[in-house]
């Protein structure tokens, strides 16, 4: 589904993916973890096409088509979703207005009708329902005045009506208490199934108790320099970083 | 005076000489006073950006022309207009012929007539205040020159069931035109009324519209006033609005400016008594080398009053906006409570927008803001839409939808609130699925 060589990235000159290597299959769920600084949130942002970012190397094949040569509504339009680290507030477009629009543009993308009023009314509560979010909260201007949670809760809600291939989590966590974690998690995995894949960016454990991850791959100053199970994510909390750094150390002294 | 306003001055003697009229004297000192003043230059305080001067370069005809039929005009009556009142100004001059009055209770008579009769004391009273205002020639033009203007009264206890819509025409197919509407509204007590004005020039040749509109509100009345600007580039205008809050009442006022070439709206609004509360709200969306300014004054001379205003600009291509807000407080007017806000966003980088909150307070128990902001749109929010699937054009176009919102949902007449958003719609290129 997605296949990336050796993916080099900077920002303003300066160098942040260095060669990176990554495959994820359908139905796989892939946890990204690494230090501050290692490139977690660049990946990210470079995959779902935020500007500032140079790609200056390197390819990223996503279901047959090279990522990165599409717009950010196009990445959509093919089944890419990235639920934002810092979700943006927009006074004034209510979320079910935005979420309206984004689904029939990406149907328009795809070549199919725009969904009538009632089919997407239908839809909505379906989906309000996976990932236990309320109709006031929609029915208000997109994040504006959310706690962190209700954002994040929305990002998946968001995730849901527009039903990705490969969903991106940038640090879904951050700054969410452990019952928020435990709700937005419950969304993604109701959403899990064996033709889409999940991407989870994480620099904690933590969010991998409730979202299990296939693999666990380490990212450290650009490269993934270790990748393995589900109990890697443990070593690292159990070891911190450092264990990686020395790792790697070694592993360029020899 | 110079060469080219010398055919003012010609108008000005036949009129002098064709009519008797109460206004007459209005009009002699008037002219005296636009003499004196002339055209307001850049050297003028309120008029330092937007320039004026080239507009009297043009000879325009001031005669009133009957070239229009009702079916010439059709096309630019409002969404829901056969439910309305419709009063029809062509070429600044009213025209009973393509008028339609549907509310009994609305008393409609010619200015000339209002000021001898039974309503010669409420005209005494309010006709020419906006001069203690604006002092400058091209409010004096309009009262020396104008004529067809009209008074509107509306009893106590009176509510005006259907709107007024007010259609300022221009007939600019044989030769440029200067149209100097005039009107006078008098709300009595506890009455009430929704006013909306459209300005519209049919042809080529250049139109200058000055217009001045003077109300008065009295105790316990309910003014909603609605401007909409949509007219063609070749159309200038000076629309002066002048508000008296003479007894405790509540003015809602938007005034929405999408395209035309230079737009100088002057809105005043007087708080004369305790408990007078008054809303300013304004929108501009301008393309091409429109130029839209909007000159707003709050007075509030008696205390307890609340003034709110937001005044949002978008300005694409090589548009120019001017926002300039006074807020007087006079040394009686404690407790008061006035807000402002001006937000600007900028398409492009040639667009530019000059806002000056001017803020005069001479009492000591007050709460006034203000705050003025200048940005483009942000980045990492178009990002976001983008990055659901929503194209480039389309994020942009929901972002300064967002952006107008708290101004239009102002616009409480439905039929009216639509068709600004459709104009919106149609100038962002999309509609809201």
């Amino acid at each position: 589904m997605l296949n990336i060589q050796n993916l080099h990235a900077e920002i303003e000159g300066k160098k942040i993916l260095k060669g990176l290597n990554l495959e994820i299959k359908p139905g796989e769920v892939h946890a990204i973890m690494g230090p501050n600084g290692a490139g977690k949130s660049t990946l990210a942002s470079v995959l779902a096409g935020r500007e500032h970012f140079d790609v200056t190397g390197g390819t990223v094949d996503f279901l047959g088509k090279d990522l990165l040569d599409l717009a950010p509504e196009e990445r959509a339009g093919e089944g890419l979703f990235l639920a934002f680290q810092y979700p943006v507030e927009i006074p004034g477009l209510t979320t079910t207005n935005f979420i309206k629009t984004a689904v029939n543009q990406i149907r328009k993308y795809r070549g199919e009708e725009p969904l009538d009023a009632v089919a997407f009314l239908k839809m909505m509560k379906e989906k309000m329902a996976i990932t236990n979010i309320d109709q006031s909260l929609l029915s208000r201007s997109l994040n504006e005045g959310f706690s962190g949670g209700e954002k994040k809760r929305n990002e998946v809600f968001q995730m849901a009506m527009l039903e990705p291939k490969l969903a991106i989590l940038d640090e879904t966590d951050s700054g969410l208490d452990i019952d928020a974690i435990r709700i937005v998690a419950n969304g993604v995995n109701k959403l899990r199934s064996k033709d889409n894949a999940v991407l989870v960016v994480t620099h904690y454990q933590r969010l991998l108790d409730y979202i299990i991850p296939d693999f666990v791959h380490v990212l450290y100053d650009g490269r993934i320099v270790k990748s393995g199970p589900k109990e890697l994510a443990l070593e690292l909390e159990e070891k911190g970083y450092d264990f990686i750094r020395n790792e790697v150390k070694v592993g360029q002294e020899a | 005076m110079n060469d080219s306003t010398l055919y003012f001055k010609e108008y000005f003697d036949q009129q002098q000489t064709g009519t008797t009229s109460v206004l007459n004297d209005h009009r002699q000192q008037a002219f005296a006073a636009f003499s004196q003043l002339g055209v307001p230059g850049v050297k003028h305080e309120e008029w330092k950006y937007t320039r004026i001067n080239s507009l009297f370069n043009t000879q325009y005809r001031l005669q009133s022309a009957d070239t229009l039929q009702a079916a010439d005009i059709n096309d630019l009556r409002l969404p829901a207009h056969e439910a309305a009142n419709e009063l029809v100004f062509i070429n600044g001059r009213y025209v009973a012929a393509l008028s339609t009055l549907r509310s009994k209770n609305l008393v409609l008579l010619p200015l000339n007539e209002a000021a001898e009769g039974e309503y010669a004391a409420i005209v005494d009273q309010h006709y020419g205040h906006s001069a203690d205002y604006l002092r400058d020639g091209i409010n004096a033009l309009n009262t020396a020159l104008s004529d067809g203007g009209i008074y509107l009264h509306i009893g106590k206890n009176t509510e005006i069931e259907h709107p007024v819509y007010i259609y300022h025409i221009v007939d600019a197919r044989a030769e440029a035109v200067l149209a100097q509407p005039r009107s006078l509204v008098y709300l009595g007590q506890n009455a009430g009324v929704t006013i909306v004005e459209t300005y519209h020039t049919i042809g080529n040749a250049d139109s200058f519209t000055n217009q001045v509109f003077e109300v008065a509100v009295e105790k316990d009345a309910r003014l909603e006033y609605y401007k909409i600007q949509n007219d063609v580039a070749s159309a200038n205008l000076v629309s002066t609005s002048h508000i008296r809050q003479t007894g405790a009442s509540h003015v809602n006022t938007v005034t929405i400016s999408l395209n035309g070439g230079i737009v100088r709206n002057n809105l005043n609004l007087v708080l004369e008594a305790p408990y007078c509360e008054g809303h300013l709200y304004g929108l501009y969306f301008q393309q091409g080398n429109s130029h839209v300014d909007n000159h707003t004054i709050v007075d509030n001379v008696a205390p307890n009053c609340l003034s709110y205003e937001l005044y949002k600009g978008i300005l694409d291509e090589q548009s120019t906006g001017v926002f300039n807000g006074k807020i007087f407080v006079r040394q009686p007017a404690q407790k008061t409570n006035a807000y402002q806000t001006n937000k600007n966003v900028l398409l492009s980088k040639t667009a530019s927008v000059n806002t000056k909150p001017q803020l005069e307070i001479f009492a000591d128990d007050v709460k006034c803001s203000h705050g003025c902001t200048v940005g483009q749109l942000d980045e990492e929010a178009l990002f976001y839409l983008r990055s659901r699937g929503i194209t480039q054009q389309a994020a942009q176009a929901l972002l300064l939808q967002g952006f107008a919102l708290d101004v239009l949902e102002k616009i409480k007449l439905a039929p009216i609130r639509a068709y600004v958003d459709s104009l919106i719609a149609g100038r962002l290129q999309f509609t809201q699925s």
